[in-house]
């Protein structure tokens, strides 16, 4: 997988990822798989991106005043990404969880290239992470993303339309040049990477029925969690 | 300075040579590196040049997170090294590439090289730690300090009073005993520096003595640098001497 693969991880857990752009409808499908499985009584861990207290205060503060270059925006989120991966990922998946990932170090990856870091340091960085066991990348226009983004009423934030590369002085307009360097980059990794490339523009229903069936061949023998904790 | 690093190019980096210097003083806890840097600085600007002191863990960004890291939650070991790294990343971009664009020689307290070995003591792997440090830039001189781990005991129990939980590695559970395991934590340390020495050409001064002689011997490394004279063996370092008659009949 990809071109400086990261090992598999050995464990007796499987590592679920979603990956995308905002606005691609992967959280709202990674949640219902997440219900999916643990209403079959599997051990489920779910968990999203730049979650961890440690650090978000440090990207928030940082974001605020302006402080961050491509470097240390690029370490400060490999911080937040490891300190939840040794504390929160690493221990269910070592116990035989299914861990359900809302963004993993791709996410990263896609960031930091667009922001001008060199990939191979950042995969190197990453390779504490793991290969996941099944990795879904979902494909959506961009001109999609920021319309629902906007009927929706959200605010684009600064980093996401990456203002700080100074692409262009309109919000909408570095949104749109940032969000295609960004969908340019997954598209090329999730090629290298074979992930499963889900079409976001089909309805949600579709999309999930498509997942479950991508999953299910991994559920085989895999024990649920009646079986984890009791004997017969 | 070239503006080189060790690999990964810097993103954002001013594509001019940087002009300034950049010199390393390395060595463990007690080694006399900050009375070092101090009269160094001092020499440096009595021949008028302009210097820059920076050390480890005092970047605004995340210096108050890297303290209350310490003082309670555990941290992984990437984690931690992560942490120690954007701290790095932050003063190396904000502090030591503007004074050395500008000119200025930029003295560094402590380098990458005890950010590496502290991470390879607590398990992270030398590639990874390599790697990870792979955008700082290559000082034009790096001075490692050496002194015995004796020495060091009795310096650190000398400036603290006892011996620091985080210089003896007391996270790592080497050892219950706090003597003990700064032995321990020293040996591993030393050990990556050896290795580290080889690799990154450290020039290495005997720190057990006086710090006036640990000056002399770190002014013969800087010297040729600036182009000023370096002290002959047995002179005073710090005291500006005027040109002997000897070397006026010898030149003559």
């Amino acid at each position: 997988m990809g071109e400086t693969p990261s090992p598999a991880h050995g464990f007796p857990g499987r590592l679920l990822i979603f990956e995308g752009l905002d606005g691609s409808g992967k959280s709202t499908q990674a949640a219902l798989i997440g219900k999916w499985l643990a209403a079959q009584g599997y051990r489920v861990f779910s968990t999203e991106w730049n979650s961890s207290e440690l650090v978000s205060s440090v990207i928030k503060r940082g974001k605020k005043k302006g402080l961050l270059t491509p470097t240390t925006f690029s370490l400060l989120h490999a911080t937040d990404f490891a300190d939840r991966f040794e504390r929160r990922i690493l221990p269910p998946l070592r116990a035989g969880y299914l861990v359900v990932c809302d963004r993993y170090a791709y996410t990263a990856f896609v960031r930091d290239a667009a922001r001008g870091c060199d990939p191979d340091w950042v995969r190197t960085i990453y390779s504490f992470a793991p290969r996941p066991d099944l990795a879904f990348y979902f494909r959506v226009p961009v001109a999609t993303t920021l319309r629902r983004k906007l009927a929706s009423r959200q605010k684009i934030n600064y980093y996401e339309a990456g203002m700080d590369l100074g692409l262009s002085d309109d919000l909408e307009e570095s949104y749109q040049k940032f969000q295609t360097r960004l969908k340019r980059e997954y598209e090329r990794i999730a090629q290298a990477d074979r992930f499963t490339v889900i079409d976001s523009s089909r309805p949600v229903e579709e999309i999930q029925r498509v997942l479950r069936e991508h999953i299910r061949p991994m559920l085989e023998n895999f024990p649920t969690g009646a079986a984890l904790t009791h004997d017969g | 300075m070239t503006g080189r690093t060790y690999g990964t190019r810097l993103p954002g980096m001013p594509p001019s040579a940087l002009r300034g210097r950049l010199i390393v003083i390395e060595g463990a806890d007690g080694s006399g590196r900050t009375t070092e840097v101090a009269l160094l600085k001092e020499r440096l600007e009595v021949e008028g040049h302009a210097v820059v002191d920076t050390g480890l863990r005092r970047s605004d960004l995340v210096s108050a997170e890297i303290d209350r890291a310490k003082q309670g939650h555990t941290l992984g070991a990437a984690t931690m090294a992560l942490l120690y790294a954007v701290d790095f990343a932050d003063q190396l971009e904000n502090k030591i590439v503007p004074a050395l664009a500008a000119g200025s020689t930029v003295l560094a307290d402590r380098y990458i090289y005890t950010l590496m070995a502290r991470a390879v003591a607590r398990g992270a792997s030398r590639a990874w730690a390599q790697e990870l440090y792979a955008f700082a830039l290559r000082p034009e001189l790096i001075v490692f300090l050496e002194a015995r781990p004796e020495i060091l005991l009795h310096r650190a129990i000398g400036k603290y009073g006892s011996l620091d939980y985080w210089e003896s590695g007391m996270d790592l559970c080497l050892s219950r005993d706090l003597f003990e395991s700064f032995f321990l934590y020293q040996d591993r340390l030393s050990r990556e520096f050896e290795w580290m020495r080889g690799h990154y050409g450290f020039e290495l001064v005997d720190a057990n003595h006086t710090p006036e002689q640990v000056h002399d011997d770190v002014l013969r490394l800087v010297a040729p640098l600036y182009g000023f004279a370096p002290p002959t063996p047995g002179s005073e370092p710090s005291r500006r001497e005027p040109r002997r008659p000897a070397s006026r009949a010898a030149s003559a």
